[in-house]
């Protein structure tokens, strides 16, 4: 899960990273309070759940507490890529000299976390490595051994820096590393990293993104998301809390099936055939037929779905299981739409009497329900 | 031999006592494969259709030294330690069922078992079987017949469709192995690709890959330098959007890396089939054996 920039920072200013002054606003008042108690100018940021809020007109500057207080009201009332605008952080503005990306992140196919450290920050970093790899140092590390105070040290000597800098760069990467442990980070990131004109450096940006299967051990963040304050949308939400995955697309037609694998193969045949997926359902393995039912029940929530597809292959899930929650379902759905079958596996004889029961018509062949689908919509218009 | 697992593989099951743990051990135990004991901390000396239960791996193994693998059906928040419980006994196999473990978790574990050489299949893994001999894993049983095509996969579903497909027309499998659907795995396709080259057993690979990471691309490279045996590879998430997590926890294209185009590509310069549905594995198995 992505935390907001304000809660991330918190975890920073625990660790000891050092950060400007600040405040966080829900009205324009408080921001022209926090302001005029910071005596100087800031810069006002909207805390979402998104990434490319600078592009999106997220971030504004402003010299004076009744300044602060006209930019918030204006941020306060944004959406930013569906994510309405409740809170907006107000930070000193800082006398910049130089900007610096500071990052840790797991490298999947050395199974181990990777340390980024660049003298270019500020900017995106993948665009970076793509265009001046020699800009950026990286650092594996250890998993049982942790990242050494050594090794911090040298990926920022890597990276360019020498003498006290290096000392301060390396001393809050050491913190950063507290940071990404302590909370089971997927990702944290630094940037920029601000060298003032002063010499102190501090953290201007903060991202961190913490591990779903982990929040057992976070209990506040856990809670925050059973509130419903995350980065999904509310189907999303709804899935999730039955323990299914739900992923909303672009097309109009609704896609079922038990296993990821299966799905994203399921979606793939219906685009090879012409029909573009408005949704994704996972029931995972070993469902239910009251598991089949509410899938259903989301699917068929997202207005744009005209057909839907179930593809069912029985493995710990059992086809007949499957048939009665589709008959279930059917009885009480909230709209009518075409639904396309294909059902294999693990008891699928008895499966099949149940739907031919009730007069709902199944394939046995991935790719002839996918076409049928498809003409389905087509169809339809 | 086959590769991994065969009919001297001498098995406990971790997690014995619990509802996924007695079932499957039954149902593998029916299959043909020797499991020999189970675990549950704190229920040492009961037994579990009639597989006796001890309260650690070590236990086991002090009693039972042929043991040399283990199945891991603890739930996530145990399972990491399950894990290195099992690796610290000395056994060579580990299969991880369990889904939702932490990754910092899973970093630590796979990072013991290759310090010693021992091999982590998954976690989040549907496990591994080689036909008519050793099944290590939840998979349905009957899908699966001896052949000499090896498979190799990332999701669970999709290895039995594809194994389905090769078992009616008449291939069979050497070994199937589901290499699990988080981000960070133990065995990677290379791992399995040198292992089905060594196996004069396996004629031909099935590697079912999908979007997110990089592990096909670098079996591709593997493939190209390594692999004389012919190799037919199948990307699932072709039209998966950027960003999104499809389903499985390691199926997302972050930036540019983990797209379906961009491992297609590597794994055809480097000379595998690449097909774009399942159904055509056959087809292109019989024109290449």
């Amino acid at each position: 899960m992505r935390l907001f920039e304000y809660e991330a920072k918190e975890a920073f200013r625990q660790a000891g990273i050092p950060l400007p002054p600040s405040g966080l606003a829900t009205t324009p008042e408080e921001a022209e309070k926090i302001t005029s108690e910071l005596a100087s100018p800031v810069v006002v940021k909207v805390q979402i759940l998104a990434g490319g809020r600078g592009k999106a007109g997220g971030i504004k500057f402003a010299a004076t507490a009744s300044e602060a207080k006209t930019v918030a009201a204006d941020l306060l009332q944004m959406t930013i890529h569906d994510h309405p605008v409740h809170r907006v952080l107000i930070e000193k503005q800082l006398d910049i000299q130089q900007e610096i990306y500071l990052g840790i992140t797991i490298d999947r196919s050395r199974r181990r976390a990777v340390v980024i450290c660049s003298g270019m920050g500020g900017v995106d970093i993948e665009q970076v490595a793509e265009e001046h790899p020699e800009k950026i140092a990286r650092l594996w590390v250890d998993p049982i051994l942790g990242l050494r105070d050594f090794e911090a040290r040298q990926v920022v000597k890597d990276a360019g820096f020498d003498g006290r800098l290096m000392l301060q760069i390396s001393g809050i990467l050491l913190k950063l590393w507290q940071v990404f442990v302590q909370n089971d980070g997927e990702l944290t990131e630094i940037n920029p990293l601000i060298v003032t004109k002063e010499g102190e450096v501090l953290a201007a940006d903060a991202r961190l993104n913490v591990d779903d299967n982990a929040l057992f051990r976070h209990k506040a963040l856990a809670e925050r998301v059973s509130a419903g304050i995350s980065e999904r949308t509310e189907l999303e939400q709804r899935a999730q809390k039955l323990g299914m995955t739900y992923v909303e697309l672009e097309g109009n037609i609704g896609i079922i099936g038990n296993g990821a694998g299966l799905v994203m193969a399921t979606m793939d045949a219906v685009k090879y055939y012409g029909g573009a997926p408005a949704n994704f359902l996972d029931v995972g393995g070993g469902a239910t037929a009251d598991r089949m039912h509410q899938a259903l029940d989301i699917v068929l929530s997202h207005p744009d779905v005209k057909a839907v597809f179930i593809n069912i292959l029985g493995g710990i899930t059992r086809c007949d299981e499957m048939a009665q929650g589709i008959v279930e379902a059917q009885k009480t759905l909230p709209r009518k739409v075409p639904i396309v079958i294909r059902m294999i596996g693990t008891r699928e004889k008895e499966g099949a009497e149940i739907l031919e029961k009730a007069h709902i018509p199944f394939l046995n062949s991935m790719d002839a329900a996918a076409q049928r689908v498809v003409d389905q919509t087509q169809k339809e218009g | 031999m086959p590769i991994l697992i065969d009919n001297k593989t001498k098995v406990i099951v971790q997690g014995i006592t619990g509802r996924e743990g007695q079932f499957h051990a039954q149902a593998m135990r029916a299959y043909g494969t020797t499991i020999l004991a189970g675990t549950t901390p704190g229920k040492g000396g009961q037994e579990v259709d009639g597989i006796p239960v001890f309260d650690s791996v070590a236990d086991a193994k002090d009693e039972l030294p042929a043991l040399n693998a283990s199945i891991i059906f603890v739930p996530a928040r145990f399972a990491a330690d399950a894990a290195a419980e099992a690796l610290d006994a000395g056994l060579r196999v580990v299969t991880v069922i369990t889904e939702h473990i932490p990754v910092h978790n899973e970093m630590r574990f796979i990072e013991l078992a290759r310090r010693q050489n021992s091999y982590i299949i998954g976690p989040n893994t549907p496990g591994i079987i080689t036909p008519g001999q050793c099944k290590l894993g939840i998979m349905p049983a009957h899908v699966f017949k001896p052949g000499r095509v090896g498979l190799i996969s990332r999701s669970g579903t999709l290895t039995y469709e594809v194994a389905a497909s090769l078992t009616e027309a008449g291939f069979g499998q050497s070994t199937a192995i589901g290499l699990g659907g988080d981000p960070i795995v133990g065995m990677s396709f290379v791992d399995a690709l040198k292992l089905f080259e060594e196996d004069e057993k396996t004629d031909a690979t099935v590697l079912i890959g999908e979007i997110g990471g990089s592990a096909e691309e670098e079996a591709a490279v593997y493939i190209k330098d390594h692999v004389s045996k012919p190799v037919i590879a199948y990307i699932a998430g072709r039209s998966a959007p950027k960003g999104k997590r499809m389903g499985h926890a390691g199926a997302i294209v972050s930036g540019k890396t983990g797209t379906a185009d961009g491992k297609i590509k590597a794994l055809k310069k480097a000379g595998a089939t690449v097909i774009a549905r399942p159904i055509d594995v056959d087809e292109t198995l019989q024109k290449i054996l």
